[in-house]
């Protein structure tokens, strides 16, 4: 089992979403985030005072699957992600030792 | 059929002078002519002259529902600038822990003034005659009934002028807490507002509109032209204000840390509400629903436009853009310019009056708030206290006798006129108005610091007045 952490510009979900959607992935964590990678954020000018804003919107998306989907689900979010421009985002890849489902505490792959 | 040829040519003769003084009424509201009864003459039969009396009365009746109909929408639409126009763009530039002071303090003051206004600021403002403020003839609203009060207005009752300067005088402390927000206590607010109206706000009133007042511009000894509270209103809060500033000192964190408005949505619905507020404030200072109430919502709607542009266009040359909040910021620095003037000016001066104060204001709130880095939170000096500056300076110079004969008919009012000597009136007001402004608040200030206090402590700042003086949140969002 593998977990795909991606963080994605907020207009990029909807179509990030539908892409997984199409491969199969059925479960999904979306989280509203806020951060800066190399992009450092914009300038907003009240009254002639300039603030730095350098944590920017972000939604980052998190997801348990099995070994086998991990290569297609990544190329689907790159492929819905991506617009080309600085701030894009980033996706982690790490490994998943165990899922349990709470309800009936069944244990494995076959939770996903 | 002799008899009915006089009648005939009587009511004709009558109608004939009938008309043309309704017109002149029109244009000098606060002296129309009482109607004088008609005597039965051998000429005019007894019951011809009933007849006519009757008529006048009826004629008088109805010029005074029309009046008193608009003074009361007019009356209304100033409490809705305070409360909830200025409350929400006031509300809109704090930051989300503030929200509820700020807006508190323009209730506040929507109820303290009021109770004031009944006890004896109507009085202070609007009794006797002397040069500096008023007296207490009218304390307790004694003697304010239905009927006009011809010193000021002569066509409406009494109350519905008293009622129409409460909303004025509710509305000009409200400004100043722009200047104090996010670090003054609530209990030096309440107490500093009832010191500050009571000497700074009631003789300037006096003073400017009040009969036998010094600024008076009829029969002051320097005539100031203030058709709805340039100096009274804006030229004292803005002063008041940068006062206050000064004394208070900074808030925690300016201007390192970032304090950006947490709503520009409810800011800019409150900019709407004040413009269109503002039409009762300006337009309704004819005191009557006439055509010199239409020459000066015809000058608000036309400064407002002015300088909303003018800022904007300032800003989009110096930053590449043009903001929703300069835009709103633009418009009331125009409101406020144009009080003054109002009343004395045709629209193309408006106009031009309108985009020198976006510039200027524009360029005071910039730049210089920069160079001497005082924190007027709001900016309630650099849009109330230029703005109101610079709009009653820009009076004497437009001001026009064909738009408001006010010192005679076919006399010369303001510089368009060649009356330059109104210019150095206007100066002599302002000037006045900056002085009881600046020393009135810096005494008071000192005063209220020793009885309450006036900034409240570093972590309530911190935490937000919201929660730390009214134990309350705007925004529970999640519950």
């Amino acid at each position: 089992m593998m977990k795909i952490e991606a963080i994605i510009q907020p207009s990029r979900l909807e179509s990030v979403k539908e892409a997984l959607l199409e491969i199969g992935i059925e479960g999904i964590t979306v989280t509203e985030v806020r951060g800066h990678g190399r992009q450092k954020g914009h300038t907003e000018v009240y009254r002639g005072r300039e603030y730095t804003v350098d944590l920017l919107p972000k939604i980052k998306l998190e997801m348990v699957m099995a070994d086998g989907l991990v290569n297609r689900a990544v190329e689907a979010i790159l492929k819905s992600a991506k617009t080309g421009k600085i701030g894009d985002g980033k996706i982690f890849l790490s490994r998943i030792e165990e899922a349990i489902r709470i309800r009936n505490e069944e244990r494995g792959e076959g939770v996903l | 059929m002799k008899w009915k040829g006089v009648v005939c040519c009587c009511l004709m003769t009558l109608l004939l002078t009938a008309f043309p003084l309704l017109a002149q009424q029109s244009q000098v509201p606060a002296t129309p002519p009482a109607p004088t009864a008609i005597a039965a003459t051998s000429e005019v039969p007894k019951a011809v002259a009933e007849r006519l009396n009757q008529l006048e009365h009826k004629v008088a009746a109805a010029q005074s529902s029309a009046d008193n109909a608009w003074m009361l929408v007019s009356a209304a639409l100033v409490l809705l600038m305070t409360g909830p126009g200025l409350a929400l763009f006031y509300g809109g530039l704090v930051r989300q822990k503030n929200v509820l002071a700020i807006m508190m303090q323009s209730f506040a003051l929507m109820a303290l003034i009021t109770v004031l206004w009944a006890l004896v600021g109507y009085s202070l403002c609007f009794g006797g005659s002397g040069p500096v403020i008023g007296n207490f003839e009218h304390a307790f609203l004694r003697g304010v009934g239905v009927t006009p009060n011809a010193d000021y207005a002569g066509t409406i009752p009494q109350t519905t002028f008293m009622i129409y300067q409460l909303m004025f005088a509710i509305i000009t402390p409200a400004l100043i807490t722009g200047a104090t927000a996010e670090r003054m206590k609530f209990s030096g607010t309440v107490l500093f507002m009832t010191l500050w109206f009571l000497v700074v706000y009631a003789p300037m009133a006096h003073m400017v509109w009040g009969k036998g007042g010094m600024l008076n511009a009829v029969g002051g000894r320097f005539p100031t032209l203030d058709f709805a509270g340039g100096t009274v209103v804006h030229v004292t809060s803005g002063v008041s204000a940068l006062v206050c500033a000064l004394y208070l000192g900074k808030r925690v964190g300016y201007p390192k840390q970032p304090m950006p408005p947490h709503s520009l949505v409810l800011s800019f619905v409150g900019a709407c509400m004040l413009w269109v507020g503002w039409f009762g404030f300006n337009a309704g200072s004819a005191l009557a629903s006439n055509g010199l109430a239409s020459s000066a919502f015809v000058a608000t709607q036309f400064g407002a436009a002015a300088a909303a542009l003018g800022w904007s266009l300032a800003e989009w040359l110096k930053n590449g853009r043009a903001s929703a909040l300069g835009a709103i910021s633009g418009a009331v620095a125009g409101l406020v310019a144009i009080t003054p003037a109002a009343g004395f000016v045709g629209p193309m001066p408006a106009l031009a009056i309108g985009f020198i104060a976006g510039v200027f204001c524009f360029w005071m709130v910039t730049r210089f708030k920069a160079m001497f880095r005082y924190d007027d939170a709001l900016d309630a000096f650099g849009v109330h206290g230029a703005g109101g500056t610079i709009g009653a300076l820009l009076t004497g110079v437009f001001a026009q006798a064909a738009f408001n004969p006010i010192f005679g008919a076919g006399k010369p009012v303001g510089g368009l006129d060649g009356r330059w000597a109104q210019v150095c009136n206007q100066l002599v007001g302002v000037l006045i108005a900056w002085t009881i402004a600046a020393v009135g608040t810096i005494v008071l200030l000192k005063l209220v610091d020793l009885l309450t206090g006036l900034r409240v402590h570093e972590e309530h700042e911190i935490a937000g007045l919201d929660i730390s003086l009214h134990g309350e949140e705007g925004y529970n969002l999640e519950s």
